[in-house]
């Protein structure tokens, strides 16, 4: 049931907390382009509570308020040959959704693309974060430093929270230096169990390998650094392929590859649900054999699964480790099947306490939990 | 440094505590000899001791799990204990607490090289773990200096760093999944091997929380293939200022050394004096390690020679053979004997932002001379996390005070130069009561409330982390 009946945007940390204090049930977004919730209430967006803070390249810092478009701290990042590591995916194009993608969107989803294999997810390169709980109460907690054990650690709480537990209004980042150079080597004709072996053995491997996928009979590798020190590399890990390999060198060719393994484009435009699945590489194929999906594609060396599946496939239900997401599907679906993975009872329980905590009297998203 | 009065209630049922207890663990796991107890009174801060109620040494989770209901039930302060090496008075019990050690915890339960997981007994060493994955060519990344004799339980405990975080994260970028014990003896299982752990990241709360929130008992850490090589250079410069550019200019680069420590002239004298490392005589020293295979560390080293002399060092020293780089790395590993040679110390943890490093130095240096104290500092300067070593003497009357005096202006100082209190040693009783410099009274009550979901009634390793008077009234209650 989609209860989208009117939307408000704030301008400033201080208007949200205003909003918010006021009462009401709210589904929290920024630009809404990587929502997957069943949505209830009325929506409160965060894009107005727009702006870097400070960028500091030396420190490979980045702090910015969350309404900020992921599009202006990418310029921004380019600008002094830096990025955000983790590759979050832009998922209008599998939603079929327009706007702008904002960074506490981007965060809120913990959104992490390919290079989380080697790199780590967003909420690894999260330092610090400020929110506003349901009391309308400003949060400070982490902080602009690297290494920062100094009380909670509430910035990975947030991260990935979906919204649940407060609006975020602005978050600092660890950033990256870009690579000289890029190389994509592509192992065709394979078939999943193949790629599983492939993927596994690769990354047991110490050449630091930023992708690792597969999709379309096709296993895909990646890696980023010196054009010298890449070279080598490469010849070390033909020599263990035994495979025929493609090259392909430079970001021309290999950004549209990635990019594509990122946004999972191979699925847009498809009738049918969309899951990412979390598992061990080990467990992939026997789950893709009993899914029988329409489509399926691998990414962080098999950790996680994207699935095109025939409408209404109840996908957890062929599971024994892991967990599923259902991504895309009616609003019917999602209310039958659920978005995210339940919970054992213990989780399920902590979970419960700390959004009865942050957001008492049910402010927030709740169609995300 | 003040704790809590014991509370009397606890005190007289001791006996009967000790009879619960006694029935559902191993013959000898319940310690309750005063001079058996006095192994437990303090952890390797050593200048806070108080013998703890007892203690005890679990076999299981399930027993874990059975002395976390009996001490709930009862209400006793419950003091996790790893192996003991916090530098902060995570594991300082008091006297109406039981320490909880996972001492006895240390098997591997499950390797799995293909899909990269290790998973372990958290009373396993640190070092242990590496050791069990290295013949499959494997290694747990993250290396404390304790990594000999800290548990793992601890690192997750404290989100434990090293001197490799810089390329391969900390704890928390490491781990997986946990069993946990809750304070009333539930056992949950948060994450597993699975590169997600799904729902909110309760994995990553747990991660440093202090033993605020539950015994880890099993954790599954990611394990990554080891690097075909590492070798280091050593840069002397004639000021702290120019060192901590040359820090800087690497960062920015694109390079991704695995280490990049940072020695002053105190440090380098005494470790001179100790170990005989050889190292040049001048302000500041670094050491920058790489890895990879052998033309992938000449070229990296190349180019980071390129960068430091744009910085006109006073010495260069390339390692050329394992030998060598022994010798660069034995002057660090034993900076802080050397310092201990010289006198009783506190070491500090304090970050700040990379950039902050040379006016931070400074003025760390005036402070020192204002309070009388030496300071000498050595860090991982990569990621700016601070290592101030302030000496004093023991047995001096108000020396301890005097020196605890300066190191809290010195952490004040981390703070005010946008870092924070402690990088990767944690808070404990050592700067519990510099949270309100750092946070907010909403940003502690958020974290407070966070442990009353899990710990209630404020049994877990309670009078730590939080400032004694902001956590009066939840203590009380309990």
């Amino acid at each position: 049931m989609s209860i989208l009946a009117k939307k408000k945007t704030a301008e400033s940390e201080s208007d949200l907390a205003e909003i918010l204090r006021a009462g009401g049930s709210f589904v929290i977004e920024g630009g809404g382009t990587r929502r997957i919730g069943v949505t209830e209430g009325e929506s409160l967006s965060t894009q107005g509570v727009s702006g870097v803070t400070l960028y500091e390249p030396g420190t490979l810092t980045l702090v910015a308020q969350a309404g900020t478009s992921v599009a202006e701290i990418d310029t921004l990042l380019a600008s002094e040959r830096q990025r955000l590591a983790f590759e979050a995916p832009d998922l209008r194009g599998l939603l079929g959704r327009e706007g702008v993608s904002t960074l506490g969107g981007v965060v809120a989803t913990n959104a992490s693309g390919p290079r989380r294999v080697a790199m780590g997810a967003c909420r690894d390169f999260c330092l610090g974060v400020r929110f506003i709980d349901g009391r309308g109460e400003v949060v400070k907690n982490g902080g602009r430093v690297m290494k920062n054990v100094t009380g909670l650690d509430l910035v990975k709480l947030m991260a990935g929270s979906h919204g649940t537990l407060g609006v975020m209004t602005e978050v600092s980042l660890k950033v990256q230096p870009l690579p000289e150079t890029v190389v994509t080597l592509v192992v065709p004709g394979c078939e999943a169990a193949d790629a599983i072996a492939i993927l596994s053995q690769m990354l047991g491997q110490p050449y630091d390998l930023t992708g690792a996928s597969w999709q379309n009979s096709e296993v895909l590798l990646r890696l980023e650094g010196f054009e010298t020190s890449l070279r080598y590399r490469v010849e070390r890990l033909k020599a263990l392929l035994r495979h025929d390999v493609v090259e392909h060198w430079g970001n021309e060719t290999c950004d549209p590859i990635w990019h594509g393994i990122r946004d999972v484009t191979a699925f847009h435009d498809r009738p049918g649900d969309v899951w990412s699945v979390s598992v061990k590489p080990s467990a992939a194929v026997e789950l893709v054999d009993k899914v029988m999906p329409d489509d399926v594609m691998f990414d962080w060396g098999g950790n996680r699964i994207w699935l095109l599946t025939e409408t209404g496939t109840d996908v957890r239900a062929k599971m024994t480790t892991g967990h599923a997401t259902l991504i895309r599907a009616s609003e019917e679906t999602k209310q039958n099947l659920g978005v995210f993975h339940p919970q054992p009872a213990a989780l399920a329980r902590i979970s419960a306490g700390l959004r009865q905590t942050f957001d008492p009297e049910g402010k927030f998203n709740r169609g995300m939990r | 440094m003040d704790m809590p009065a014991p509370k009397p209630e606890i005190l007289s049922r001791k006996s009967e505590l000790a009879t619960r207890l006694r029935a559902v663990l191993a013959k000898d796991a319940l310690i309750e000899a005063p001079e058996e107890l006095k192994a437990y009174e303090c952890d390797a801060l050593t200048a806070y001791r108080c013998p703890p109620l007892l203690a005890v040494l679990p076999e299981t989770t399930e027993e874990v799990s059975k002395v976390m209901a009996i001490c709930h039930e009862m209400g006793v302060p419950v003091v996790p204990r790893g192996a003991g090496t916090s530098l902060a008075g995570g594991a300082l019990p008091s006297e109406d607490a039981v320490i909880l050690g996972v001492a006895r915890l240390r098997d591997v339960v499950e390797i799995n090289t293909s899909d990269r997981y290790i998973r372990v007994q958290t009373g396993m060493t640190n070092l242990a773990v590496t050791a069990a994955v290295e013949d499959e060519g494997f290694f747990y990344a993250p290396d404390p200096s304790s990594q000999l004799a800290c548990a793992i339980a601890g690192n997750i405990a404290m989100n434990s760093g090293g001197a490799h975080c810089l390329k391969y994260g900390v704890t928390t970028n490491n781990l997986l999944g946990v069993t946990m014990v809750m304070a009333d003896g539930e056992v949950v299982e948060i994450g597993g091997a699975e590169m997600d752990a799904g729902g909110l990241d309760i994995l990553g709360l747990i991660c440093g929380s202090e033993g605020q929130l539950g015994v880890v008992t099993e954790a599954t850490l990611r394990i990554l293939p080891k690097p075909e090589g590492a070798r280091p250079v050593l840069f002397g410069f004639d000021s702290n200022e120019v060192a901590g550019a040359c820090v800087a200019d690497i960062i920015r680069s694109g390079l991704i050394p695995v280490a990049i420590e940072f020695m002053d002239r105190p440090i380098i004298r005494a470790t001179e004096e100790f170990a005989g490392a050889g190292y040049p005589d001048c302000e500041a020293l670094l050491i920058v390690e790489v890895e990879g295979s052998a033309q992938e560390i000449n070229d990296q080293l190349a180019r980071i020679i390129e960068i430091a002399t744009r910085h006109n060092p006073v010495a260069i020293r390339e390692s050329q053979s394992a030998e060598e780089s022994t010798r660069i790395w034995l002057g660090r590993k034993s900076a802080f004997g050397a310092m201990g040679q010289r006198g009783d110390y506190i070491c500090l943890d304090g970050t700040i932002p990379v950039g902050e490093l040379p006016a931070v130095l400074k003025r760390i240096s005036e402070l020192g001379a204002e309070h009388g104290h030496m300071v000498g500092n050595v860090f991982h300067a990569g990621d700016g996390n601070m290592h101030p070593l302030i000496l004093y003497n023991a047995n001096e009357p108000g020396q301890l005070e005097s020196a605890e005096r300066l190191g809290a202006e010195i952490l004040k100082l981390c703070v005010d130069a946008g870092g924070c209190l402690t990088g990767e040693h944690g808070v404990g009783v050592e700067k519990r009561e510099l949270m309100t410099h750092q946070f907010r009274p909403a940003d502690l009550e958020a974290q407070m409330a966070v442990k009353d979901v899990f710990d209630p009634k404020w049994i877990l390793n309670p009078a730590k982390v939080f400032p004694l008077d902001v956590s009066a009234s939840r203590r009380a209650e309990a």
